[in-house]
């Protein structure tokens, strides 16, 4: 008896011993600590949620693989509730008490915007996250976006060209009050006045907007061809009912643009065949083909499911994943985690992501932008399953994922299947 | 601009139904903050759990407006037991009970809003409808079945507790008890338990008006917070405790917004809201329909 107690003690021992060695190897080394904040209550909620479940992906998978430099990731989240007054406090937090190595954006424009100054001062490296013409202004030179837009005009540039494609020579600009919504509407501007286009209505909204109508019906009296909208999520739902139940006139070529929201799986599936005809901007849609997408969207999917978060997960996830794939890269490439060499070695190196190769310009952006223009097509009432479909979403622009021409008028382009 | 009076004629309308589906909302606020007193800051968050809680009939086959009137008298009792809480730890305590009630409320709203945050998550929620999404087609005019609906309920909401206040015992109560409490402690009647009931009533009404807000749009745990303005701007503009007068700020908030949206830019809608409220307060202190 006592000699098969000593035995399954050693044996338990053994077998302690067995499996913290990985783990101890790592630990001896410290930590490496990358802190954010992400929205992951208010407007940006639901987006931000999955887009986390992506990076807490990438750091389980990292420290499976023995961590950055030996050292074992740790991961500092904290909920900005997409309120931009948070964020400046709790990114000052994170490196004054959390003490972290590296930082990563929160997703969004809006709560991006306000860290820029404080990062820029601390000189501190800052992977973005989806937001939009931040660092246009402060322009810091350790800033990375993981968007693949650039400049105010990548993203329109594939809506007016399917427009001005169909005839279309005015437009109609709807834009929500915020930083994100009017660098955008900038772009739309910009991109009209080159090309010719007649701005035949050109309006603002508030946040708190509860209806639509009037504004649709104000919009329909302008008699656009082409109708650019930049919404945040709930307004973009709001919008979409509106245009279906006020009508926008049989003129009108194409309609969407920029609005968010529409890559979201809870959405597009409680709008259905309301989003039919729709051309709006999208980061990816099936169809695509990147070395480990598939293979990224599958275990995604796994994870998503007991998360609660967006079940398919095209928009944000991959994309922040991509983060977590370049910071290892910068950190193995330099063998270091000091933010001016991981800048140096961002801003000269081609990355390997599950979103492409990504090269960075001088700006921080994308060298070369890859904002898709889709338009929905045959969609039902419904069916979250649908959207895993390539002929759900027809990829429009840029040329070289095209996948259909758009069909037009928008009317036309509603029944299509 | 675009000026025409058929677009006029329209903003009028989108107002109307408009206004009428900003009453629907208030008219509960509209008992418990103008008739009882309470700083019911709570109200919008109650009435977005409303919206829920008929998201979830509705995922059992009910209509959201009959989900609406059947969570009523869940939320009614919620009301009354809420309100004894209210009263017992702060208004029986005297002469702070605003202030501190104006904190409770707000503490209440929180808990509300995590508490769908946790059930429900972020995600935004809505509910279909042979009425949402189309509309009724009047030669050149389309206008939304969901907002007649909001301008029916509202409708109904209004007359019904006019007659009840006016032509019942308790609901003519509930108006001596906001006038004059003590007064009403000496005629015999227990003014707690009144207040009780009208706040039961406010909470109860509250649902109806969140099965409204999810038929208009999809909701959000955090959507609450967009209606506190509004809601107590209704309810001051119309003077507090009256049941027309919060049909009547509705609409006029609902019309003057409507044109603003239509004619003048989308930016300045909010601002119509606080000016109109401002502009009030300055020449008619009581409100607009207050005695």
């Amino acid at each position: 008896m006592k000699q098969s107690r000593r035995n399954a003690l050693k044996a338990g021992a053994a077998l302690a011993a067995s499996t913290a060695l990985p783990r101890f190897a790592i630990a001896q080394g410290g930590t490496v600590k990358i802190g954010m904040s992400m929205p992951q209550t208010g407007s940006l909620g639901a987006g931000g949620q999955a887009a986390l479940l992506a990076l807490r992906m990438w750091v389980d998978e990292v420290n499976v693989r023995g961590g950055l430099l030996g050292k074992r990731v740790e991961f500092i989240v904290y909920d900005d509730q997409t309120n931009p007054a948070n964020t400046p406090g709790i990114y000052t937090k994170l490196l004054d008490v959390d003490k972290v190595d590296l930082l990563i954006a929160p997703y969004g424009t809006v709560p991006t915007a306000p860290i820029m100054p404080l990062v820029k001062e601390r000189r501190k490296l800052l992977m973005g996250n989806f937001s939009f013409q931040v660092n246009a202004k402060v322009q810091h030179d350790m800033w990375f976006n993981n968007s693949p837009w650039n400049d105010a005009t990548s993203w329109s540039d594939g809506f007016f060209r399917a427009g001005t494609k169909a005839g279309a020579k005015t437009t109609a600009i709807l834009a929500a009050d915020n930083d994100f919504a009017q660098s955008l509407a900038n772009g739309a501007r910009t991109l009209a006045k080159k090309g010719g286009i007649k701005v035949v209505y050109d309006q603002n909204y508030p946040p708190a907007t509860t209806d639509f109508s009037s504004l649709i019906r104000a919009i329909r009296a302008a008699k656009p061809e082409m109708v650019f909208v930049m919404s945040y999520p709930n307004d973009s739902v709001a919008i979409i009912r509106a245009v279906n139940e006020i009508g926008l006139g049989s003129q009108v070529q194409v309609f969407g643009g920029g609005m968010v929201g529409l890559q979201f799986t809870p959405i597009m599936s409680s709008l259905g065949g309301l989003l039919n005809g729709v051309l709006n901007y999208n980061s990816y849609v099936p169809g695509m083909k990147y070395p480990g997408i598939e293979d990224f969207l599958k275990r995604y999917a796994a994870r998503a499911k007991d998360a609660k978060v967006d079940p398919l997960g095209f928009y944000l996830p991959p994309f922040n994943y991509a983060i977590g794939q370049m910071l290892e890269q910068a950190v193995n490439g330099t063998n270091s985690i000091e933010d001016a060499k991981l800048a140096a070695y961002l801003k000269k190196t081609e990355l390997r992501t599950v979103v492409g190769p990504i090269k960075f310009g001088k700006d921080g952006e994308w060298a070369s932008a890859r904002v898709v223009q889709a338009q929905f097509r045959g969609i039902a009432d419904k069916d979250v399953e649908q959207f895993r479909s390539p002929n759900k979403q027809v990829v429009i622009y840029p040329d070289a994922y095209k996948t259909g021409e758009a069909i037009t008028p928008f009317e036309k382009a509603r029944k299509a299947k | 601009m675009i000026f025409s009076f058929d677009l006029l004629f329209e903003a009028v309308l989108f107002g109307v139904l408009l206004g009428c589906f900003y009453a629907a909302v208030s008219i509960g606020l509209s008992v418990s903050f103008g008739l009882l007193d309470v700083p019911n800051v709570a109200h919008p968050a109650v009435m977005i759990v409303g919206s829920y809680f008929t998201y979830v009939l509705c995922s059992y086959g009910f209509d959201p407006i009959v989900a609406g009137v059947v969570l009523m008298p869940v939320f009614f009792v919620l009301g009354v037991l809420l309100y004894r809480f209210y009263y017992e730890s702060f208004e029986k305590r005297g002469t702070e009970a605003g202030v501190r009630g104006l904190a409770f409320f707000f503490g209440i709203a929180f808990i509300l809003e995590i508490a769908l945050i946790l059930g429900f998550g972020v995600d935004q929620r809505s509910v279909q409808a042979e009425y949402i999404g189309s509309s009724w087609e009047l030669g050149e005019y389309r206008i939304p079945y969901r907002m007649l609906v909001a301008f029916g309920v509202a409708l109904v909401l209004t007359a019904s507790l006019t007659l009840y206040l006016s032509k019942t015992f308790t609901g003519r109560a509930i108006k001596a008890v906001a006038q004059d409490e003590p007064a009403l402690r000496l005629m015999g009647a227990n003014p707690v338990r009144i207040k009780q009931w009208a706040f039961g009533i406010a909470t109860g009404v509250s649902a109806l008006a969140g099965a409204m807000v999810i038929i208009i749009g999809p909701v959000e745990p955090a959507m609450d917070r967009i209606f506190i303005g509004r809601t107590f701007c209704v309810v001051v503009l119309a003077g507090l405790g009256s049941m027309t007068g919060t049909l009547g700020a509705g609409l006029i908030l609902g019309i003057s917004e409507s044109i603003v949206l239509m004619f003048f830019g989308a930016s300045w809608a909010p601002a119509v809201a606080f000016g109109l409220l401002l502009i009030v307060l300055g020449i008619r202190p009581q409100g607009l329909f207050g005695r």
